[in-house]
């Protein structure tokens, strides 16, 4: 399973790279599907269902949403020509990207091995979360149980989004 | 954005309300299943949105539903801010407190206030959803005219 996911994710790394360097952006946003679908397939094959049906219902609802952004406006990418602050940027991020690497490889070694990451406070849920809030569907257990402040804040956050969408969007009440 | 050809039409018109129910299905099942609220909203809002790329802008009067829809999001997210706040005076005082009995579990009436909270989430996060992509069309439409 760990080969096939290797391989899966080297083949959505590749997509991802497509997605920033295509030409035309309707390819753009196909690579980023592949991206988008690849991670349903790693979900599944982690065994974690729940996060392989949000992942599947929100990567078709929002590509739908931006193929329909890219209808109405240019299919074409705006190409900005290099200048000497990219060259700055450049080697920025290649450094910190160097220290990210570094430091994950130093962190990966002091973790659980591969599939063995019960930590103390989930497997309390892991036991106890049936019982307490009589769910079967842990997730949602600890979702709108344990953590239902956190839960509805990402519901304050989806409102947010769709105000922000509302206030840049309208057209009345803005002033000419 | 106009319609499209005859056989999407009917495909179209015998599916959504398929994928209505399968939305309302993960909603109320979502916990026993893999599932819950915020999929099964993002479903109930992809059988609306289906409807419209078929269809169209101008068959249906978006206007109104997006006024509609924006109603819904806004009373949904409050009812779930209300059965927060009733935690407080139940039980033991505190926010989003889970005070009905749990059942038992595995059965579809079980999990104490679960179900609403995925029921109310359900419909805001279809409905926020759906007023996105709402507001991407019609407000395109009323900048061309």
């Amino acid at each position: 399973m760990e080969n096939l996911l290797v391989i899966l994710l080297v083949m959505m790394i590749v997509a991802a790279i497509m997605a920033i360097h295509a030409k035309d952006l309707l390819s753009s946003l196909i690579a980023q599907g592949f991206v988008g679908y690849g991670l349903v397939i790693c979900f599944i094959l982690l065994r974690a269902p729940d996060l392989a049906i949000v992942q599947i219902v929100v990567e078709t609802v929002t590509l739908i949403i931006m193929v329909s952004v890219l209808h109405d406006s240019t299919r074409k990418e705006i190409q900005v020509p290099a200048g000497k602050r990219d060259i700055y940027t450049y080697s920025l991020s290649f450094v910190l990207v160097g220290l990210m690497l570094y430091y994950f490889n130093r962190a990966i070694a002091t973790l659980n091995p591969f599939g063995d990451h019960a930590l103390r406070m989930s497997d309390f849920y892991a036991r106890e979360a049936v019982e307490l809030s009589g769910s079967t569907n842990l997730i949602k257990g600890v979702l709108w149980d344990f953590r239902a402040l956190d839960t509805f804040g990402e519901a304050t956050i989806l409102f947010a989004a769709a105000a922000g969408v509302m206030a840049i969007l309208r057209i009345k009440g803005r002033k000419e | 954005m106009r319609g499209m050809s005859i056989i999407v039409k009917k495909v179209v018109q015998l599916m959504s309300a398929l994928i209505f129910v399968f939305g309302l299905y993960i909603v109320s099942h979502g916990h026993i299943d893999p599932g819950g609220g915020f999929t099964g909203g993002v479903v109930l809002a992809g059988s609306f949105i289906v409807l419209i790329l078929a269809y169209g802008v101008d068959y249906f009067k978006l206007k109104k539903q997006k006024e509609i829809t924006s109603l819904f999001e806004n009373v949904s997210i409050l009812i779930l801010l209300l059965f927060g706040l009733s935690g407080l005076f139940a039980g033991s005082f505190y926010f989003f407190n889970n005070y009905l009995s749990p059942g038992a579990p595995g059965t579809l009436i079980s999990g104490g206030l679960i179900p609403f909270y995925n029921l109310f989430i359900g419909i805001k996060v279809g409905a926020t959803m759906f007023v996105i992509f709402l507001a991407l069309t019609i407000y395109k439409e009323e900048a061309s005219k």
